[in-house]
């Protein structure tokens, strides 16, 4: 008994990853961590993609189930769960049984690498972005095999079109993953795929990868930005599912608890792609302005924010509260509201807490950052008409291929002289 | 115009004025020539309309009507004829391509035939159907109840 | 462009030459489909994505209206007309009013002629709106069809105030109209036009120069003058291929040769033009409601018809500009009180038939893209 205790406390000690430090306990324990808080997380998103989405078209949005909306993906899941399972009579049973599994199997693996802050990672690999890369691109073969065994021409057309669309723009994807992985060897001369290992790289250049040899570093964001946009089959670039066209593209003979596989793999997938964004490009767990805004009392400044945050969000459910309409009909609501707002305010004063401050400020940074990307998905969405099959692939093939080779090369030319490029812009090298 | 069609074919054409509309009555004969001198040398380029209508007490059942209207000289003109419970007519498509589905549905609604037509078959109603509704002697309340049977898996659609 | 004289009817038995020799795809489209709009079957022949021919399969709405039309008096068939072109159901009732008007040699008194021309062409702009909706829905743009959906409220309100219907108006009568227009109608319309223009600019912002937008509608579904007339096509796809003929113009009815507006042409004959003209006409319409509603005259409503219509033996083809194109509408009389036959001229099905020529050689998802510029309403095709 008290080696096991023992055994917890040593990783709390050391300065590594559970993985990293061979803890199986504490490996357990995040995984779980990570498992479950991405399940919330995909909650939230549908909620608030529904939300903005309906804002964004003069809407109200979901407004009945609890507050707001607020139970409405609650409502949803209940409503899949008990729903008909149907599988099509002339479907390849196995195939159309496994499939779903391989996508959100896929999509649930690349989080094993995620680093939510220098310890905060389930383990960290020193291949960590190949991994992410590799796992990511598996799912493309549970959307063929889905497409394939439903037996029928939409899903058919849908994979066939997934398969090419994401194939292609993982090229593009992958050039611009390399210009990073060279900007990391500046300083140490090696570079690394660790994805730990490339945010400390940020740290210590003093700069996000974004800003690095300007305009390179923002031109590489960009093209991995539109690249994981067709990445995960989102607008404008959802033509897998396009639904005016193949109803509902590789999944349209799915339903119930197999389609909200789908659906989770999907959501999980755009938090796993904004994720390595945030990690290569945005400094990953790092706070905002680490050159400008540095010393003691701005870190404080900055380690206060997520509690403020929370305490913002539980303001808004009060001030709601209050607008509510006082009728008896809308008295639980009310006090659901009232309910959510005051978890809201708790975790928001918890955070407060030094020692929880310091272990939750890199989570929270990271999220906010995510949190972004996924903000940027709900706009494209509302924003942009559906890209055609051939545009997409002269995009994919014809723009961010020859861009992605030409900044790799630049890059290379550039990070070989850093000192002349770093004088050049009057900056004195480090 | 009409002067010229009467000094060439004589008899087999009338032309008619009603409620300020233009319409003539062309004999089933002359009927080919005459639309393809309309289209050609008159500049009827566009047929609005193929359409037909049922007298069954007369020995020659059907009123065939095109309605054309020319671009140029922005005037519309109805060419109609007379023609039998089964006689067939010239399809129109070489000349007007529209007239393909027009055709098509005066078959279906009437079951006149057309010859030369690429694709004659039923447009608005299923393929198999028994009967052609917008005859006469066609009931408002009339089905093909052995259609429907098979196809629909009910007694009846009524 | 494809030669609509030389196309042959879709053949699905002997295969074309096809991409490396692949099998070709034969996909069955509809009748339930999100961007047929509403029941249409489309069969498409595939090479890859490349459509190789296409045929429609329509009747799945077919009510019969033609011959429901012989079993009714003339006054009783009126409101059957709104149930085919249901989102333009005024201007449908204008085209059948009219008709009927001109079998009894009677004409509408001035003041039901500009009541008739202002609901006539508040329904133009909302049809076109609902077309703009679906068009961009279909494409892939989700957003504008919930801005035109609140705009067209505003239209279907002073339709509701006028006559309690909303979408089967029955506005209108044989002879004039049974409403006088109430209290504050010239005043909502006015609203509504200073309300509306905005809102134009507002569509146009979000897709005019949209980067995606242009390309997906830019040489897609294009078509020439020629073909459009050879074709039968009406209306904006018409006018669009460069054509300038609109029969408001061209053999004026009701009082449009009292109103000053222009007729939008487009140059390319493409999906993009039709867009272009479409949002062009809209503003025309405003044009003409605005000179409608500052010229209303005083006076009756109703010309003097008789009770029980019988008009005298005759036929008569009168057609006017439906937001779709020429509806016309054919109509035989034996001199009692029940039209012997009926034939509309439904603008939709003629339209339609263009299909096959427009998409040939085109994607898949330029198929969804041309129905949709189309603006086919399968209640209208197939009656």
């Amino acid at each position: 008994m008290h080696e096991l205790i023992d055994y917890i406390q040593s990783y709390l000690k050391s300065n590594l990853t559970p993985g990293a430090a061979g803890n199986i306990f504490w490996a357990t324990v995040y995984i779980l961590l990570v498992f479950v808080g991405l399940s919330i997380a995909v909650i939230a998103m549908n909620w608030l993609e529904r939300k903005i989405l309906a804002h964004m078209q003069v809407r109200l949005g979901p407004m009945r189930v609890g507050p707001h909306g607020l139970l409405q993906p609650i409502a949803d899941a209940i409503k899949l769960l008990l729903k008909e399972d149907i599988i099509p009579a002339e479907a390849d049973k196995f195939v159309f049984w496994i499939a779903p599994f391989i996508v959100v199997l896929a999509a649930f693996t690349v989080f094993v690498v995620v680093p939510f802050g220098p310890t905060h990672a389930i383990t960290d690999m020193n291949i960590g972005i190949l991994f992410m890369l590799g796992v990511s691109s598996l799912s493309v073969l549970g959307i063929v095999t889905a497409g394939w065994a439903s037996n029928s021409h939409y899903p058919l057309i849908g994979a066939l079109r997934s398969s090419a669309q994401m194939v292609s723009y993982e090229v593009a994807m992958g050039l611009a993953v390399v210009s990073v992985i060279m900007m990391t060897s500046l300083q140490t001369g090696t570079g690394t795929l660790s994805m730990i290992g490339i945010v400390q790289a940020q740290q210590t250049s003093g700069e996000w990868f974004i800003f690095k040899f300007f305009p390179l570093g923002l031109i590489g964001f960009f093209i991995f930005a539109i690249a994981m946009v067709a990445e995960t089959n989102r607008a404008p670039f959802d033509l897998p599912e396009a639904e005016s066209e193949l109803t509902a593209g590789f999944h349209t003979e799915y339903s119930g608890f197999r389609w909200s596989l789908f659906f989770l793999a999907e959501y999980s997938a755009m938090i796993a792609v904004s994720s390595i964004a945030v990690t290569l490009w945005l400094g990953g767990w790092l706070r905002p302005f680490p050159n400008l805004l540095h010393g003691s009392t701005w870190d404080l400044v900055f380690s206060l924010v997520p509690g403020l945050t929370f305490l913002f969000f539980a303001a808004i459910c009060f001030f709601n509260v209050v607008r509510m309409p006082k009728h008896p009909l809308f008295k639980i609501q009310t006090m659901g509201l009232a309910g959510f707002g005051a978890v809201l305010g708790l975790i928001g004063l918890v955070m407060f807490v030094p020692g929880v401050r310091d272990r939750v400020g890199d989570i929270f940074w990271f999220a906010a950052k995510v949190a972004g990307f996924m903000y940027l998905y709900i706009w494209y969405r509302g924003t942009f008409p559906r890209y055609r099959f051939d545009q997409l692939m002269k995009m994919g093939w014809k723009v961010l291929l020859p861009m992605g080779l030409a900044l790799l090369i630049l890059t290379a030319v550039v990070a070989m002289r850093a000192d002349l490029w770093d004088q050049l812009r009057g900056v004195g090298h480090p | 115009m009409v002067a010229k069609f009467k000094r060439e074919y004589g008899s087999g054409i009338e032309a008619l004025t009603h409620l300020g509309q233009n319409y003539m009555v062309v004999d089933r004969s002359l009927i080919p020539e005459i639309l393809q001198i309309l289209h050609n040398e008159e500049q009827f380029d566009y047929c609005v309309d193929i359409t037909a209508v049922h007298y069954p007490k007369r020995e020659k059942q059907f009123d065939v009507v095109w309605v054309l209207y020319s671009f140029p000289r922005n005037e519309r003109i109805r060419v109609k004829t007379l023609i039998a419970d089964g006689e067939t007519l010239p399809s129109s498509v070489p000349i007007w391509t529209t007239a393909n589905w027009l055709e098509r549905e005066v078959f279906d609604m009437f079951g006149i035939k057309f010859d030369g037509h690429p694709d004659l078959k039923r447009i608005l109603l299923p393929d198999g159907w028994k009967g052609h509704p917008l005859r006469k002697d066609y009931g408002i309340l009339q089905q093909d109840n052995e259609w429907v049977q098979i196809n629909l898996g009910i007694e009846s659609g009524q | 462009m494809t030669d609509p004289n030389t196309l042959s009817p879709l053949d699905l038995d002997t295969p074309d030459k096809t991409f490396l020799d692949s099998n070709e795809l034969v996909i069955n489209m509809g009748p339930q489909h999100p961007a047929t709009h509403g029941v249409l079957r489309v069969i498409l022949r595939l090479d890859g994505e490349k459509v190789l021919g296409l045929e429609c399969v329509i009747g799945y709405l077919h009510r019969g209206v033609e011959k429901i039309a012989e079993h009714r008096t003339y006054t009783m068939f009126n409101p059957y007309v709104d149930r085919m072109d249901y989102v333009a159901a005024v201007s449908n009732g204008l085209g059948y009013c009219e008709a009927v008007e001109k079998l009894l040699s009677v004409e509408a008194p001035p003041r039901a002629q500009y009541i008739r021309v202002i609901l006539t062409e508040l329904n133009r702009i909302a049809s076109h709106q609902l077309w703009l909706g679906t068009h961009a829905l279909d494409i892939g743009a989700i957003t504008p069809l919930f801005y035109t959906f609140r705009d067209r409220e505003e239209i279907l309100k002073i339709f509701e105030k006028y006559c309690g219907a909303r979408l089967t108006t029955h506005a209108f009568r044989i002879g004039g109209l049974q409403y006088e227009a109430y209290d504050g109608f010239e005043k909502e319309v006015k609203n509504f036009l200073t309300f509306f223009a905005p809102k134009i600019d507002e569509y146009e912002e979000l897709l005019t120069t949209n980067r995606i937008w242009l390309e997906r509608t830019k040489g897609v579904g294009k078509i020439s003058g020629k073909d459009c007339i050879a074709l039968g096509v009406t209306g904006p796809v018409l006018r669009a291929s460069g054509v300038q003929w609109d029969i408001r113009k061209a053999q004026p009815y009701a009082n449009y040769k009292n109103f000053d507006f222009k007729i939008p042409t487009g140059e390319h004959g493409d999906t993009y033009d039709r867009y272009l003209v479409r949002m062009a006409e809209m503003r025309q319409s405003c044009r003409i409601i605005e000179q409608a509603v500052a010229g209303i005259p005083e006076g009756p409503i109703m010309a003097k018809v008789p009770k029980v219509m019988k008009p005298p033996v005759g036929e008569v083809y009168h057609s006017i500009e439906a937001p779709k194109g020429e509806l016309g509408y054919f109509i035989v009389s034996d001199g009692s009180t029940q039209p012997y036959r009926i034939r509309v001229r439904p603008p939709s099905f003629v339209n339609l038939q263009a299909l096959d020529v427009m998409c040939r050689g085109q994607l898949v998802s330029d198929v969804i893209a041309v129905i949709g510029t189309l603006d086919i309403v399968l209640g209208e095709v197939d009656r």
